[in-house]
């Protein structure tokens, strides 16, 4: 197994508060890595690290055999980034847009011109090709911007929080792709805020809190700490029990139910679990950050009822 | 590719990105065309008669004494006026997204900043051109032959070449894109408090000793020489020399400098 990330005690502090904790990472190559947390808790900045534009007070890291802090134009030539904002030239056509990477990347006119079509091609901008960033959507930027990250047929990509913002048509997109670059054998690493993304498409999810790797597995493992579904008994004069976890099985549903007791005309429903249940089965405490918690704790839900 | 090599092409690369932008965004570019191009016409309609009687030697046909005098000085409060579009422009560059990554890319550190200077560069010989040929419309007839002509636009390509650099330095330190806009503004003034506008030994004393000192004095009287198709005076000519390598330098290193530091943060 070859390792394409593999970070030793990455730190990072901000004047007085510390981002990154000595976070360890080990991503193996062609495979996905989704690092899971809230707004905070210091994925972007990992991110950021990797990807040379950020250097860590502390740790060390070797991506796709070079070392970070050694040889980051050598990183910098076998990775691709796609942050959170689209990183596209909203005065060039998306055309012009690919052509500059093809140059930056000295394809040479021929090759960059096939690669820029085919590129066009498979993310669906043939089209819009040659019209100003102006006239294109939330979406097609998007994908025009992972289409830029791509030129360079990088080994290693980075997808920080790729989803956020699209609507799920442009979401389902954006996982077809990710499947897609898989096949061509390419190394993904992505951000979420979402547990229900990470156990789609990743192979290990990374949970990330307060700077801190909290806990770590496939997402059968994360799945089996936190219960595949969450079940929610709700008395017939409105008071809500505290959520059980369960397993999904029909046993385990059985068990739970066997052991509620009391009033029989009570209300059950189930709901995916969120982060915050991630949070509470790998801290025993639900996610501390408060003010992030609206965004996060209600989407999760919100995306898992529209696309089950 | 060796490292200059994609220095080179990288550069290039950018170049033609930012000749896109010109373009795509005349906003700018027409600004910048237009200051000078109506300083000309209101120092030569409006003040003209006034200041070119004020000539040594100045009396009837002031304006057009006049307007032989102030194009030396509108050329270069041109070339400011390009200082102020390079630092705009690159101080908007840089919030943008793009450039971000650009940085995680494996290209050359100095192609964005080179590829701001070679499109100001351009974009400041076009306005000067433009404003040459306001003046030529308005009458001016300038003695210099095809050589002094050859020499005349060289030298002040290499002028808007190194004041490009100083503002890209000048609009990478700054904070905001409005910042960007204002610090550049030094450059307009220069040519006012040089011999752009009238010559420098009617000025107060003090006035006087810092008109001479200033790098626009030497940029103009050059400048001024080669239009009336005679050799500059060479202690001029070596003054903006000297101004122009020393431009380059300061705003070279600064903005790698800077461009590095917006980097790669710490």
């Amino acid at each position: 197994m070859t390792m394409a990330i593999t970070a030793r005690g990455l730190t990072k502090r901000y004047r007085e508060q510390t981002v990154l904790d000595s976070v360890d990472l080990d991503v193996t190559a062609g495979t996905v890595l989704a690092l899971l947390g809230p707004n905070g808790a210091g994925k972007t900045t990992t991110v950021h690290i990797l990807s040379t534009l950020v250097r860590p007070d502390a740790g060390s890291a070797t991506i796709a055999g070079r070392d970070l802090r050694r040889d980051s134009q050598g990183v910098r030539g076998a990775i691709g980034l796609t942050g959170q904002f689209a990183a596209v030239d909203g005065l060039l056509t998306g055309e012009e847009n690919l052509r500059l990477m093809a140059d930056l990347r000295h394809l040479g006119p021929r090759v960059g011109r096939r690669r820029v079509a085919e590129l066009l091609e498979r993310f669906d901008l043939t089209e819009a090709a040659r019209k100003p960033l102006v006239t294109y959507s939330g979406g097609m930027k998007r994908r025009l911007d992972l289409a830029m990250t791509l030129v360079g047929t990088p080994q290693i990509v980075f997808l920080d929080e790729p989803t956020t913002g699209l609507d799920p048509r442009s979401r389902q997109t954006m996982w077809e792709i990710v499947r897609e670059l898989l096949d061509d054998g390419v190394t993904i690493f992505l951000t979420t805020q979402y547990l229900e993304e990470a156990d789609r498409v990743a192979d290990r999810v990374v949970v990330l809190d307060h700077g801190r790797v909290v806990g770590e597995g496939t997402p059968s493992e994360l799945k089996a700490r936190v219960g595949t579904e969450v079940l929610i008994v709700t008395d017939r004069d409105g008071t809500v029990r505290p959520e059980i976890p369960i397993d999904g099985t029909v046993g385990g549903l059985r068990d739970v139910l066997a052991a509620i007791d009391g009033d029989e005309s009570a209300s059950v429903s189930l709901r995916a679990p969120s982060l915050d249940d991630v949070f509470f089965a790998l801290t025993g405490s639900s996610s501390s950050y408060d003010d992030a918690a609206p965004a996060s704790a209600s989407a999760p839900a919100f995306i898992t009822r529209e696309e089950s | 590719m060796t490292a200059t090599a994609s220095t080179v092409a990288d550069s290039g690369t950018m170049f033609r990105r930012n000749l896109l932008h010109m373009l795509r965004y005349p906003g700018l570019t027409v600004f910048v065309i237009g200051i000078p191009v109506l300083l000309l016409l209101l120092f030569v309609y409006v003040f003209g008669g006034t200041l070119g009687a004020g000539l040594p030697g100045g009396g009837r046909g002031a304006d057009q004494e006049y307007l032989a005098y102030v194009v030396p000085g509108i050329l270069l409060i041109g070339v400011a006026g390009i200082a102020n579009g390079a630092s705009i422009g690159i101080a908007q560059d840089m919030t943008e997204g793009i450039v971000a990554r650009f940085r995680s890319m494996a290209i050359s550190r100095a192609a964005v900043l080179n590829g701001h200077v070679l499109g100001n560069t351009v974009q400041g010989l076009l306005c000067l051109a433009i404003v040459m040929g306001v003046a030529l419309l308005m009458g001016l007839r300038p003695a210099a032959g095809v050589f002094a002509w050859l020499v005349l636009v060289v030298f002040l390509a290499l002028v808007c070449y190194s004041v490009s650099w100083m503002a890209v330095a000048m609009g990478m330190s700054s904070k905001t894109v409005e910042g960007a806009s204002n610090t550049p503004m030094i450059f307009t003034l220069l040519p006012f408090l040089g011999s752009g506008f009238v010559p420098t030994a009617s000025m107060p004393g003090w006035l006087q000793w810092f008109a001479d000192a200033q790098p626009f004095t030497p940029f103009i009287e050059t400048t001024r020489s080669l239009l009336a198709g005679q050799a500059p005076d060479p202690r001029y000519g070596s003054a903006s020399l000297i101004w122009c390598a020393a431009f380059i330098a300061l705003g070279y290193f600064w903005s790698r400098a800077l461009y590095e530091r917006k980097s790669v943060r710490s």
